[in-house]
């Protein structure tokens, strides 16, 4: 399946698949303005995101086994050109990230019309679809510079749809200008180490990169490098001292919007660290691992329990589920952190299994929403008694938060816990357990105040209409769904984890495309907690 | 057709299609499941007869032999005696809970692997947490969740052990293990919780009583049998049981004499019992081994019929406490029948099934030489006669008359507790089917001259201290001061030692448990200070304070990476 000869004479429409991805919805963000009819708005968006859906299946389908699709842009040969490069990791993302956005459309269908009035939908779903769009573009180019064009497309359109909440909470506006702030510090951060990269490498594509930074070994610019692009895409991740924009740009964002970043935008950003830790530089750096045992676990240690107290005494569900999100980021960077196959597959499946998890809890809070008017616990007493599907579908996304077996979020930890064990860091698996019992703690106070509360009137008395209550329960389905039938979640991700790790993750020679990663066996990391007995093809540090 | 599906998924199903049914269909339901489940399990052959593979694992959804059917099948009988005992019950959140509840812990039998007996042991623990909401009190509903907590926590301590011991040894098969690693403690102090060890216990007396009349006649049967079936198959032969097992029978005994409410005596005399089983895994002789088993059986059924019969003066009554009852066989004697035969099951009088049970593992604690214990087992069945066997009966029905006139129990109730208490007297007098069923095959005679002469001789004596006292200590006036004179040698005569002992033991408890409770709470203030939403870690920070942050985690990284 890895056809990966490089397309410059492509015939048919299936090789231009990966452009495509990028390309529909951005070219029906403008469409939908120009045509600027109101009621075309939705649903060109929704086609859109439909096409984008069934590429990706297609992608996933074609790269799930090992192996990667080379795609040069405009028929110029990598490493000139720009190269969009599918493998089994970006599958599974473009394939998160638009199914996502299919989902999740129906259901701004009613609640962005509640939340931001009717008059600004042709303008919302045209940034929607930039938004969009950047967040595919950064997950499938496998050019540098490119990542960073994707990332302000999808940055600069995201603090548009934030500030879209002020319609109902004018605290938005602030929410949506720190988050620039923020935003626009760390891209400039990630375009400083690109700079610092093409310094010493003297090229943009990440796979030409990673072999002049093989062939030279690190300098002190490359170090650098290393480092503004961690501190720069730990701001999009909003790893924990840098997670200050999170809570209030999802609070008060429109509902529709907070699903689909809490369950895309940092996944994607989480998506490049990986690429750029393992497929750029190589774990065998000892910098690198200097930074994820240093920096990493600690934070993402303070992210697991300073983050998930927080949510245990917050007032807001909506806010509450925020600030989870970045404890569950904890997870996901632990994960990387344990530098082995089994912690790798954690993150990737974690990325994947907790978008679908916050999806559906974003969700039953827009419904309460919709409902009530606020998501504050004072006043959705009683509420899951009066909505029952809206109830159950965060019962269930609440086990799946918590990681009860059975459930999408057992995967994920379960794996993580091996990859501890692994490395022999067993406290780093009962931590991950007590921070697990934080989550009881916080989801168990949700669950009381929506069913063992009662009701403070009896105006609401039914579930939301059909376009919401289908996508929430779809995703419901997914979490129950995937956490028993791992054969997609786990088998992209252990694909793409064992690739990544591989260091070259066929971003190395053009020359021996077709037999790259499934074929190389994973390394032996789990012998030993030393990365250095990777079989690196990377030199080690020179001093 | 049995090996198609495992036998939990029965129960399931059926609790998925419940709540869609008509009330009437659903009390067939109720019934038929755990007889169709019975049917299943007493026809399956033996070996691992279901598997799935659940990302990497292979899980043994169905492990069959002797010693896991004979529990599958009393859990299947147990749940059909609870069931119809709960006829009149139109609760949909219990029936429900009770089917997943039952299924669970069927399920968890038949697992063969650890990580399946994790899904079904905390299966057990959320279904069952509904049978006590379902009363709907403020109490109840806190001890539910205390009750929750705890069972949740022995799941997690299960969880911990099985990845610890996948680790070491690289399989999750559920075996016999030996302690003495890490992941065996935790695998068996998560069992002991369960099982209700001593000062793990606490949560078995504080929940059951707080149960629906119904609730509690299913809770009794399953969750504390599943911990004595995992301990038999985890930890049989280990020898920190036959003492555990030994406080276990004792102490419970004190605490049961000088409690009022009736069904607080049960759970405690549950507790009591228990101890004798996990005496019987501790031996982990095949005599031992299948006396653990039997009477596991046999106690799953005694146990039902009392609290079935205190149930049933509770539902008719609205009371459970001793000294507000009294005098109800006037108008409720079939169920003060029932209950005399509970009760004479219990203390183990010959032809009642206790005695058939018991004295297996009266007879393996000899037989292994633990003089002491049997000593102590001795001891604790002379206990259970008196706070079980006399105490129960006398209290509810015969005592001071209360004056109450209540009905006699409802039909259902009083066919559930016929079949139990038939089923009682049955296996008392004709054992064999039953240890045709026992684990291990092993020829052994429980009537013979000597067990029957002592046990006559112990329970003789003990009802003559019982006469004595009642006549020494009181006499004088009414019926009134019966309650207080039996009262008196009750609170103040036998127990007046142990009642010190309990007094300082309880206010060490208390005392420590002030303790924790003022650390958890000023620990919570201290957090909430700090991560409340007006804490510093949840406000939100000004742009430049997020920006400085910012600055430093940059300095930080490029530090560690020069330093490298």
């Amino acid at each position: 399946m890895a056809t990966a000869e490089v397309a410059v004479a492509s015939k048919t429409l299936a090789d231009h698949l990966p452009v495509l991805q990028v390309v529909v919805p951005l070219v029906t963000s403008p469409l939908i303005v120009v045509i600027g009819v109101r009621s075309l708005a939705w649903p060109l968006a929704f086609i859109a995101s439909v096409i984008a859906f069934i590429i990706s299946c297609l992608l996933l389908y074609q790269v799930i086994d090992g192996g990667f699709i080379s795609y040069a842009i405009g028929g110029w040969a990598p490493p000139l050109g720009i190269e969009y490069r599918v493998d089994a990791t970006n599958a599974l993302l473009l394939f998160l990230i638009s199914g996502i956005s299919v989902i999740g459309l129906p259901y701004a269908l009613t609640s962005i019309r509640f939340e931001i009035g009717a008059k600004n939908e042709t303008l919302f779903y045209a940034c929607y679809l930039l938004c969009f769009t950047g967040l595919l573009g950064v997950v499938i180019t496998g050019d540098a510079f490119n990542i960073f064009v994707f990332l302000e497309i999808s940055s600069l359109s995201t603090y548009v749809l934030v500030a879209q909440g002020a319609i109902r909470d004018k605290r938005a506006l602030t929410a949506a200008y720190d988050y620039l702030i923020m935003g626009t510090i760390g891209a400039t951060f990630f375009v400083i180490g690109i700079g610092m990269l093409y310094m010493s490498t003297g090229t943009l594509n990440l796979a030409d990169i990673a072999d002049r930074i093989a062939d030279q070994g690190s300098n002190r610019t490359i170090r650098a490098a290393f480092a503004f692009i961690v501190v720069g895409m730990g701001l999009k991740v909003a790893l924990v001292p840098l997670h200050l924009w999170l809570p209030n740009a999802y609070t008060f964002a429109p509902s529709a919007v907070t699903v689909f970043l809490a369950a895309t935008s940092t996944k994607a950003a989480v998506y490049v660290l990986l690429r750029f830790m393992f497929s750029v530089y190589h774990p065998s750096f000892i910098f690198e691992v200097n930074t994820l045992y240093f920096i990493f676990i600690p934070f993402a240690l303070l992210a697991m329990f300073a983050a998930s107290f927080v949510a245990i005494f917050q007032s807001d569900f909506k806010r509450m589920l925020a600030y989870s999100s970045i404890a569950q980021i904890g997870y996901m960077l632990m994960g990387i952190a344990m530098l082995n196959v089994a912690g790798l597959t954690s993150t990737i499946v974690h990325m994947f299994n907790h978008g679908i998890t916050k999806a559906v809890l974003f969700m039953g809070v827009g419904a309460f929403v919709l409902k009530v008017g606020s998501s504050f616990y004072d006043s959705i007493h009683g509420l899951g008694r009066r909505m029952p599907i809206t109830g159950a579908c965060i019962v269930i996304g609440g086990l799946s938060l918590i990681g009860v077996p059975g459930t999408a979020g057992f995967i994920s930890k379960w794996m993580l816990m091996q990859a501890a064990f692994e490395n022999g860091f067993w406290w780093i698996a009962v931590l991950v357990v007590l921070s697990s019992l934080l989550a009881v703690a916080y989801v168990w106070r949700a669950l009381d105040v929506i069913y063992l509360k009662a009701p403070l009137d009896d105006s609401v008395t039914r579930d939301p209409p059909l376009t919401m209550l289908i996508p929430m329960i779809i995703l419901a389905v997914a979490c129950v769904w995937f956490g028993i039938d791992t054969t997609i979640s786990i088998g992209a991700a252990s694909t793409a984890a064992e690739s990544l790790l591989n260091g070259s993750f066929g971003m190395m020679p053009t020359e021996i495309p077709a037999e790259m990663p499934a074929e190389v066996p994973a390394p032996t990391i789990e012998s030993a907690p030393e990365p250095e007995t990777a079989p690196a093809p990377a030199p080690t540090e020179s001093q | 057709m049995a090996e198609l599906f495992p036998v939990s998924f029965l129960f399931f199903a059926a609790a998925l299609v419940l709540p869609l049914l008509p009330m009437m269909v659903r009390s067939f339901l109720l019934l038929g499941v755990p007889v169709l489940s019975g049917m299943i399990v007493w026809s399956l052959p033996e070996g691992m007869l279901w598997q799935v593979s659940f990302f990497g694992f292979e899980l043994e959804l169905m492990r069959v032999d002797p010693l896991s059917r004979i529990f599958a099948l009393i859990f299947s009988l147990a749940a059909f005696l609870g069931n119809l005992y709960a006829w009149h019950v139109r609760d949909t959140v219990q029936q429900v809970a009770a089917l997943l509840y039952v299924g669970s812990a069927i399920g968890a039998v038949l697992a063969g692997d650890l990580l399946t007996l994790f899904f079904y042991w905390e299966g057990t623990a959320i279904a069952s947490v509904f049978l006590i909401w379902a009363r709907g009190t403020e109490g109840a509903y806190w001890t539910g969740m205390r009750y929750l907590i705890i069972q949740i926590g022995s799941g997690v301590l299960l969880m911990a052990g099985a990845v610890v011991w996948y680790h070491e040894t690289g399989s999750l098969a559920f075996e016999r293990m030996t302690l003495g690693s890490l992941a065996t403690w935790l695998i068996f102090i998560s069992f002991g919780i369960k099982c209700a060890f001593p000062l793990l216990h606490n949560w078995l007396q504080d929940s059951y009583p707080a149960a629906t009349v119904t609730g509690t006649v299913i809770l009794s049967a399953f969750t504390t049998k599943l911990a004595v079936y995992a301990l038999a198959r985890g930890f049989a032969g280990t020898e920190i049981l036959v003492y555990i097992g030994a406080v276990m029978t004792l102490f419970p005994i004190f605490y049961a004499v000088i409690e009022n409410d009736l069904r607080r005596v049960l759970a405690y005399s549950l507790n009591n019992q228990l101890g004798f089983m996990v005496v019987g895994v501790g031996i982990g002789t095949e005599l031992a081994l299948n006396g653990t088993a039997a009477h596991a059986f046999a106690h799953i059924l005694y146990k039902a019929l009392l609290f079935m019969s205190v149930g049933a003066v509770l539902f008719r009554t609205g009371t459970a406490k001793g000294s507000e009852l009294g005098g109800l066989y006037k108008t409720m004697p079939l169920t003060m029948i029932f209950c005399v035969v509970g009760a004479a099951s219990i203390s183990a009088f010959p032809l009642f099934s206790g005695f058939v049970t018991k004295s297996m593992i009266l007879s393996a604690a000899v037989k292994e030489h633990y003089y002491i214990v049997w000593a102590i087992l001795l001891f604790a069945s002379a206990g259970v006669f008196h706070h079980s066997g006399i105490k129960i009966p006398y209290f509810a029905f015969f005592a001071h008359d209360s004056g109450m006139r209540p009905k006699e129990a409802p039909t259902h109730m009083l066919l559930a507790m016929g079949i139990t208490a038939f089923l009682c007297i049955a296996i008392g007098v004709y054992p064999a089917p039953l240890y045709a069923l026992l684990p291990y095959d092993v020829t052994y005679h429980s009537y013979t001259t000597t067990h029957v002469i002592t046990q006559l001789q112990l329970l003789f004596f003990s009802a003559l201290a019982f006469t004595v006292l009642m006549r020494t200590g009181i006499y004088p006036p009414e019926l009134k001061s019966v309650n207080l004179d039996s009262d008196w040698i009750y609170r103040k005569a036998a127990p007046r030692v142990i009642g010190v002992l309990a007094s300082y033991v309880s206010q060490i408890n208390s005392s420590v448990l002030t303790f924790l409770n003022n650390r958890v709470k000023n620990t919570i203030n201290r957090l909430y200070r700090s991560y409340g939403p007006e804490g510093r870690m949840a406000s939100t920070w000004p742009t430049g304070a997020m920006v400085l942050s910012i600055a430093l985690l940059l300095g930080a990284t490029l530090l560690v990476n020069f330093a490298g």
